[in-house]
Parts: structure tokens; C-alpha cells; sequence
């Protein structure tokens, strides 16, 4: 029993060693800035699409399941409110860090893993780099600032498509849906909104640099980190999401 | 310009003394024990996985012993914390077995990295450029400075990574398998840039290879300076090579051309080719 919990905790721990390190660096030099900037544009600007279009999507569909459930009590014209409430909350953080973590928490474990794999991490710290710090923690910040801007992004968007749907199908005034979307959110809900996000980034960035720095075995090797941070780093967006969610509801006034 | 090191009184450039170290549970490397002199160099051979790429690893700490010392210029480093380590580092040049080029720089990016990155090194912003075209130019390959690593070809890169390794002018460079893989004209041509190196900056060095050629070569000629071939030495005042043999983690064999290539045992006798 022990032997078979002894490596996820050994596994962990040396997660949270990573996490400590990347976070000490924060504070400490050298700064690698043109890395961060990079990292910003591959992470954020290269995301924009995809969460655009999911964004977009997951908003006009919310609306048009919404608006013929809510028909049937004669709420209709509620629907901007349901949307913009479970969209901010919480369809937008997980949908867009489920999104992020496919397609950032796979890029990092790969490209650390091939730096891994043909011995450029070594060569990092022979050459007097800690790789911790030029790799990790810049895209550790990069995640950390866009990640939350994609998701306020992404909400917009799916309140617009949700609009579409209001508006095109459901024949809703603009003026109506817009003032209701506005009035159904609390500040403690845009809280839960951006911290969520916050939160997820570390997740993506650096379980995505912690299995690409583990990386054993070749180009094989490779493949399976990538595989391997995806799944870990969408299942701990679960798990945060729900324990984020617990605290922002037990802490709503009743 | 580094500045210049006062002289070092005469001891062993990198020591390794009942060395034992391993990644999971089964040691890699046993008990290895040597030692490289001022403008000596060491010739490791041994088969595939026998632990000479540890060994190199392990002679700058970027895989830590599990006990015994490693000892670089007069210095333990076992029990250096890693930011310590980068000082020792930048007195010694590694080309890595497959080169390990940054893929995302260019090559004059790469043989910059370590004069713009070790601490230790401090290079003005204005130096670094003529720097890097010389070392660059040393290893043939002035004109590839705006290419990126995988437009090179195998040699080519394995050049680059010896301008990486030399252009800080470390007293002491690590060539892991330099020669590996590579045509018999490629691989004497990298050969004589090691001597090259060896001669005109008097540096010591440990060499991996399989190729007893490029160990007698090593062993038995020098860099002419004027025009630029290599010259056979005259035995007594021959440049000072060890040879040295791994076998499943463990130094062998370790001593002379003349003891190599007198010694009876079976494996060591697989990496002689006695010259005809
Ligand atoms: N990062 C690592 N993690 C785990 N085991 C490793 C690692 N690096 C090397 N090993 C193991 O250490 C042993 C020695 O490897 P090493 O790379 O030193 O061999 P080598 O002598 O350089 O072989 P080759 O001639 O093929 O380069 C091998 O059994 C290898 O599996
Ligand atoms: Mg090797």
C-alpha cells in the first residue's frame, strides 16, 4: 500500500519544489523579460482564435437552450441574465483554461521536453542559466496575466453570442438583454471570475513545465509528457473549480 | 578578456575520488577515481551506456554525486549549492553528446549564451560580437551566423557546439562523442580543432570517443602554428594524454598509449586499433 502512494507523493512534492523555486525567482534577478513578452504572444494572442469561437459558441448555445426552458415560466427575457451569470462564474474560467491547458499546458511539456530529451536543459546550467528561472517562471507570469484576460475576453464574447440568439430567435429588445446581463452580476461574481482564471494558470503552466522537465526516453518520452500534463492539468482545473466555486458560494449573503 | 587566474599551484585540473552517483536506484557510475593534470587530457572510452556521459555530467555537478568528491581546480564541488556551481561552471567548456544547441537561437546566439550568461565571465556587450565571429571562425564556420541549428548538418552543429564550448576560453573542455557518427574527413577535422584548441590555449580536457584514431591522434600530434596541419611530436616532449576505459559504470582501465595498448584484457583490447 505504501510502495504504491510512495510515487504520486514523491511526484507531488517535487511539483511543489518547482512551484517554490519558480515563485522565488519572482523576486529574484535576472528578469527574463524578452521571455515573458514571448510567452504572452504565443500564450495569450495565439489562444485568441480558439477562445473567441468557444467563447462564442458556448454563449449562443447557454441563450438558445435557455431561452425555450425559460418560455415555459415566461421568463424570456431573463435569458441575458442566466447567460451572463453562468458564464462569468463559471462556464468562462473552466471552459478557457480547459482550452489554455490543450493547448499551452501540451506546447510547454513539449518544448521542455525536447530541450529535456536532447540535453539543452544541461546545457542551460552549464552555460549558467538556472533553467528554472528562463524557462519556468516567465511562462509561469505569461499564463498568469492571460489567462485571465482570455476569460474576460471569452465571457464577452459568449454574452454577444448569447445576445445573438436573444435577439435573433427569441426576438428580445438589445436594450433589455444588455441592462439585465449588467444588473445580474454581482462584483463578488466578476471576483470569482478573474481569480479563477488566476488560479488555473498556475495549473497549466506549470504542470505542463514540470512534466516536460521530467522528461525521460527520447521522442517517445516526449509524446507522453505532453499527454500526461494535458489530462493532469484539465483534471486539476476540475478539482479547483469546484473547491473556488465552494468558497465564493458559501461566502454569498444569503 | 577573463581576467587572468593567479597561477594555480600544481594540482590536478578535475579529480575524481571513489566517485559513485546513479539516477534512480542501480548506480551508473562506481567508484571512479583519476585525475586530469594541467594541459592533459583524458580519453574515455567504453561501450554504449557504460556511464562516460554521466561521467562528463557529473565533473561540473550537473548530476550530483551520491558519495565521493569531485574536486575541479582545487575546489569540492559535491557539496556546491547550484548558484555556486555556475561560477565553477564557467571555467570549464562541455559539448554535449548531441550537440544540445539552443533550437529556438541562432548559431551566433548560441556561441554567445555562455558570454553573455556566466556570471562569472563578464564580457562587454561590445566584445562579444568579434568573440564570437573568431570562435566561430576557428571552427570553420564563420559563415553561419544568422542560421538556425537545424539548418546545419550533424557536423556542422557538433562544430558549433565546440565554439559554444571554447569561446569563453575555459582552461578546461569536455568533449562528449564529438566524433560520433560522423565521416572519417568530418571527424578528423573536429579531431584537430581539440588538438588546435589543446595547443594554442594550453587547456586541458577530458574526450569521449570510440574511435582509436582519434585517440592516437590526440595523443601523438600537435597544431602547427604556421600552417596550421598537424605535426607528429617527438615522444619525450609529446603532449601528455591518458587513456582511459569504462565498463558498466566502472574505470577500468586507466593509463598510457603504450599500457592500452599492451594491456591483455579482452574488453579493454576491443577500442585498440594498434597503428600498422
Ligand atoms: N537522465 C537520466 N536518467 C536516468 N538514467 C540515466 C540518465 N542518463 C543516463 N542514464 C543511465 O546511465 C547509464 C549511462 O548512461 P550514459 O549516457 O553515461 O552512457 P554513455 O556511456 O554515454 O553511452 P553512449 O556511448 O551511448 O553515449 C545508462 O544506463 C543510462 O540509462
Ligand atoms: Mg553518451
Amino acid at each position: 500500500m505504501l510502495d504504491i502512494l510512495k510515487g504520486p507523493i514523491l511526484a507531488l512534492q517535487e511539483f511543489f519544489q518547482l512551484t517554490g523555486s519558480a515563485m522565488r525567482n519572482l523576486w529574484r534577478q535576472p528578469h527574463y523579460t524578452d521571455d515573458i513578452l514571448l510567452q504572452m504572444d504565443s500564450i495569450g494572442v495565439g489562444s485568441l482564435p480558439i477562445v473567441a469561437l468557444t467563447g462564442f459558441f458556448s454563449g449562443a448555445v447557454m441563450a438558445l437552450q435557455l431561452g425555450s426552458t425559460l418560455a415555459q415560466y415566461g421568463q424570456t427575457g431573463r435569458t441575458g441574465e442566466v447567460v451572463s451569470l453562468i458564464l462569468v462564474t463559471q462556464l468562462g474560467p473552466v471552459l478557457t483554461g480547459l482550452l489554455v491547458a490543450g493547448r499551452n499546458s501540451s506546447g510547454i511539456a513539449s518544448e521542455l521536453g525536447s530541450m529535456k530529451v536532447t540535453e539543452q536543459i544541461d546545457a542551460m546550467r552549464a552555460l549558467g542559466t538556472d533553467p528554472v528561472q528562463k524557462l519556468v517562471t516567465p511562462r509561469m507570469i505569461a499564463t498568469a496575466v492571460m489567462l485571465p484576460c482570455l476569460t474576460v475576453l471569452a465571457d464577452f464574447i459568449g454574452m454577444f453570442g448569447g445576445f445573438i440568439i436573444a435577439y435573433y430567435i427569441y426576438g428580445l429588445d438589445p436594450q433589455q438583454y444588455w441592462s439585465t446581463t449588467w444588473r445580474s452580476l454581482a462584483w463578488r461574481d466578476v471576483l470569482q471570475g478573474v481569480v479563477k482564471p488566476f488560479v488555473f494558470s498556475f495549473a497549466v503552466s506549470l504542470i505542463g513545465c514540470y512534466y516536460g522537465l521530467r522528461t525521460t526516453g527520447g521522442t517517445q518520452g516526449v509524446g507522453r509528457a505532453t499527454t500526461q500534463a494535458v489530462v493532469a492539468a484539465s483534471v486539476t482545473i476540475f478539482f479547483l473549480t469546484f473547491f473556488l466555486t465552494q468558497i465564493f458560494v458559501s461566502q454569498a449573503p444569503a | 578578456m577573463m581576467p587572468q587566474e593567479p597561477e594555480q599551484n600544481e594540482g590536478p585540473v578535475l579529480r575524481f575520488d571513489g566517485l559513485t552517483t546513479g539516477f534512480d536506484e542501480a548506480p551508473v557510475l562506481k567508484n571512479v577515481s583519476f585525475e586530469v593534470g594541467k594541459g592533459q587530457t583524458g580519453i574515455i572510452f567504453g561501450a554504449a551506456g557504460s556511464g562516460k556521459s554521466v561521467l562528463l555530467k557529473t565533473a561540473i555537478g550537473l548530476v550530483k554525486a551520491w558519495s565521493g568528491k569531485v574536486q575541479l581546480f582545487d575546489q569540492d564541488i559535491t557539496g556546491l549549492s547550484e548558484e555556486q556551481l555556475f561560477d565553477v561552471r564557467s571555467k570549464v567548456g562541455i559539448a554535449f553528446q548531441e550537440s544540445a544547441l539552443f533550437d529556438s537561437l541562432t548559431i551566433e546566439q548560441n556561441v554567445a549564451y555562455p558570454l553573455l550568461n556566466q556570471k562569472a565571465v563578464k564580457w562587454e556587450p561590445k566584445d562579444v560580437r568579434p568573440r564570437v565571429k573568431e570562435a566561430l571562425e576557428f571552427v570553420e564556420l564563420g559563415q553561419t551566423l544568422k542560421k538556425f541549428p537545424s539548418e546545419l548538418s550533424g557536423g556542422m552543429r557538433r562544430r558549433a557546439a565546440i565554439a559554444r564550448a571554447v569561446v569563453t576560453k575555459p582552461p578546461l573542455l569536455l568533449y562528449d562523442s564529438p566524433t560520433a557518427g560522423l565521416d572519417p574527413i568530418t571527424a578528423h577535422t573536429i579531431i584537430s580543432l581539440i588538438i588546435k584548441e589543446r595547443d594554442v590555449d594550453s587547456t586541458s580536457a577530458l574526450v569521449v570517443t570510440h574511435r582509436y584514431q582519434d585517440a592516437n591522434l590526440i595523443a601523438n600530434f600537435r597544431y602547427n602554428p604556421d600552417n596550421g596541419q598537424l605535426v607528429g611530436a617527438p615522444e619525450e616532449t609529446g603532449p601528455s594524454t591518458k587513456f582511459m576505459v569504462m565498463r558498466e559504470g566502472s574505470l577500468i582501465f586507466h593509463g598510457s598509449q603504450q599500457d592500452i595498448e599492451a594491456s591483455t584484457d579482452e574488453y579493454v583490447q576491443k577500442f585498440v586499433k594498434r597503428p600498422d
